[in-house]
């Protein structure tokens, strides 16, 4: 080695190491003093609730009663009681239709569709396409409902009007349908946003070279755009499948009715703690809704990280 | 195999850019075409129109007999290679080659012997299962070539092929690509903004600007007689001495000093017109002491080129750039005089050249 140009000490790599750990140079204390406040925020708001649910799902403890003052561990009877209760199974199975229709199907179908007719274009339709599906996305949840119960109303509503079918009761005969088509209008935008923003990762070069050997439109969807934009695509999966499994807004339309035909366990727990005011029992669903989460997750994490 | 012909080949885009002004331009089968310019001259828009990429606003494209201008880019049988190489980094080597050929339907097995035969050919059978993320840049090229070639293609279309290699294995793809495409005998048309890789790897080329053409000729031709100022501008890896000058009789007055009229221009000129006079510094003669005809002044730049000196001489505030041998060259400062050559230099009236 001829370049000795810096002393032998200074190529110990320990201070490059000491730099990998702490790259801003706090030391831990100061370190911790940053992260602290969030810290004491998530466990107040997300980890504290989240393990007292897990406590009361053991617990008798109700909204009214002898109960509500004096509650008891009843240990795993109300997750005995809800696994065998035909009501849970009938909500998981909604809530599965639900999220499988109107988040993996409906939203991550149409927002895709959307965004890759929209990927070349410039100007007013592009931008009044955005507009009215970013519009569907940010309008408060209330408004919404309002706007849907006009437009399925069964004698005076916007739809039956232009179908010309007076009477008919979407809400009644079709409320998985409604609120199905409901949740894919209203989550569309983030996906569309998403796969807007992958699709502009995607290089134009890639589509050419596909394109100049003769590849259909399926077939550059195929073999460029989808394994370019697989990450973004389970993310959004990801996404899209937790926030739909637990989302409350279909209880807005259809209030679970009629007879529980549209009682997504969202509205399940709602109507179980709230309206009936077994809290324990709504608990220990809640737990279980966790559960699912966690495993709905933990599926697609692990496909995220199996590279390809 | 097949011949290129452009007629009247015009693009605009939307907003009203005119990038291809009515070209015209035959490439003859086999022929290693380059087109040369400045960026936004219009080459690549040729090129991708060549391609299908873009359509075409006016006249036609004609490959092998066939007109293909309304044609979709699959349907061309023209393979591209890009700039960035575009291989799919989620398929290996051999699926990457044999892309297209999956494209085509043709079988399985088929498509493999295929792209082992290729990939063999370019020195890739040892990394046919890697990833294009696992391979460098040289690789990357080679697998793009391969893919272009394993299609069979009636033309290749180059989209600045070298531009992504370090400068060293930029030297040495140039000359593959050289021996390859006369192996190979396709017609093939690549972009280049490097005067250098075009005069080097091209048969002929097309030196554009702004939508036009400005001369298409051999490496020679458009190095040794440029048929405009931009072209003489542009050629050279050292720009050529265009000066203004003025007809006094059997001679030229160039920057205060009387140059003879150069061979080509015998003839051609009238007394008193104003002209531009053109010589490269490779096309002078460097002298120290003064000789006949040569434009004399202070050296006040002298640049090392490696085996040679590029001198710059301020010839009564006129700067003129000659190339000395190494050993001759001159200290800033000296007094110097370059003669340029009678039959390289060259005169151009109104930006055109002036020869018989």
């Amino acid at each position: 080695m001829a370049q000795a140009t810096s002393p032998p000490e200074a190529r110990d790599d320990a201070p490059a190491r000491r730099y990998s750990v702490d790259a801003a140079g706090l030391g831990r204390l100061r370190a911790g003093a940053f992260v602290a406040p969030a810290l004491a925020l998530i466990t107040v708001f997300l980890v504290f609730p989240a393990l007292w649910v897990i406590y009361l799902g053991l617990m008798n403890y109700r909204l009214t009663g002898v109960e509500a003052v004096n509650p008891k561990i009843v240990g795993a009877d109300n997750f005995i009681k809800a696994i065998s209760d035909p009501a849970f199974w009938d909500s998981t199975w909604l809530t599965f239709q639900f999220v499988l229709g109107s988040a993996v199907i409906g939203q991550v179908v149409l927002g895709f569709s959307i965004a890759w007719m929209l990927r070349d274009r410039r100007g007013t339709l592009k931008s009044v396409v955005e507009g009215l599906v970013i519009l569907a996305w940010i309008l408060p949840g209330a408004v919404v409902a309002f706007l849907w119960v006009a437009l399925l109303d069964r004698d005076s509503g916007t739809l039956n009007a232009l179908l010309g079918i007076p009477g008919f009761p979407w809400l009644l005969d079709h409320p998985m349908l409604s609120i199905i088509i409901f949740n894919t209008w209203r989550g569309t935008a983030f996906s569309m946003m998403l796969y807007g923003a992958a699709l502009g990762n995607v290089p134009p070069s890639h589509l050419e070279s596909a394109r100049l050997a003769g590849a259909s439109g399926w077939q550059q969807l195929r073999d460029v755009v989808f394994p370019h934009i697989r990450g973004h695509i389970l993310t959004n999966l990801l996404l899209i499948s937790l926030w739909t499994f637990n989302d409350f807004s279909p209880f807005l339309l259809t209030a679970g009715g009629p007879d529980g035909k549209s009682e997504v366990l969202a509205v399940h727990v709602y109507k179980v703690a709230l309206q009936g005011g077994d809290l324990g029992y709504g608990a220990a669903i809640s737990t279980i809704i966790l559960l699912i989460n966690l495993v709905v997750a933990v599926f697609y994490l692990r496909l995220l990280r199996s590279k390809k | 195999m097949a011949a290129i012909e452009l007629r009247g080949l015009t693009k605009v885009y939307p907003g009203g850019v005119k990038a291809l002004d009515s070209l015209d331009l035959v490439i003859p089968d086999g022929e290693f075409f380059a087109l040369l310019g400045p960026s936004g001259c219009g080459k690549t828009t040729l090129l991708r129109t060549l391609a299908g990429l873009e359509t075409a606003t006016g006249g036609s494209v004609v490959i092998g007999e066939r007109d293909v201008t309304g044609i979709q880019p699959g349907a061309r049988d023209v393979a591209m290679v890009f700039q960035d190489y575009a291989l799919f980094p989620h398929m290996n080597v051999t699926d990457n080659i044999a892309y297209p050929l999956r494209i085509k339907k043709v079988g399985k097995a088929e498509r493999q012997r295929k792209a082992a035969e290729v990939g063999a050919r370019l020195g890739l059978d040892q990394l046919m299962d890697r990833r294009p993320g696992q391979l460098s840049g040289g690789q990357q090229q080679r697998v793009a070539l391969a893919r272009v070639m394993a299609t069979q293609a009636q033309a290749f279309l180059f989209d600045e092929p070298l531009s992504n290699l370090d400068a060293r294995l930029r030297l040495e793809a140039r000359t593959f690509l050289k021996k390859l495409q006369r192996e190979l005998g396709v017609t093939t048309v690549f972009v280049t903004h490097d005067q250098a890789e075009a005069l080097a790897m091209a048969d002929r080329m097309a030196i554009m600007e702004a939508g036009h053409i400005r001369q298409i000729g051999t490496p020679a031709e458009v190095f040794q007689r440029p048929a405009n100022t931009f072209v003489a501008a542009f050629i050279g890896s050292t720009p050529m001495n265009l000066l203004d000058a003025a007809v006094r009789g059997d001679t030229l007055e160039v920057a205060g000093c009387k140059v003879p009229v150069p061979v080509s221009a015998e003839g051609l000129l009238t007394e008193g017109e104003r002209l531009v006079y053109g010589v490269r510094p490779e096309y002078t003669t460097y002298s120290a002491e003064p000789a006949e005809g040569s434009l004399g002044g202070r050296v006040s730049i002298v640049e090392n080129l490696g085996a040679s000196h590029l001198v710059t001489l301020e010839v009564n505030d006129v700067a003129v750039q000659a190339v000395v041998p190494e050993g001759d060259e001159p200290a800033v400062g000296d007094e110097g005089f370059a003669a340029p050559r009678r039959d390289r230099a060259l005169v151009y009236r109104d930006g055109e050249l002036v020869s018989a």
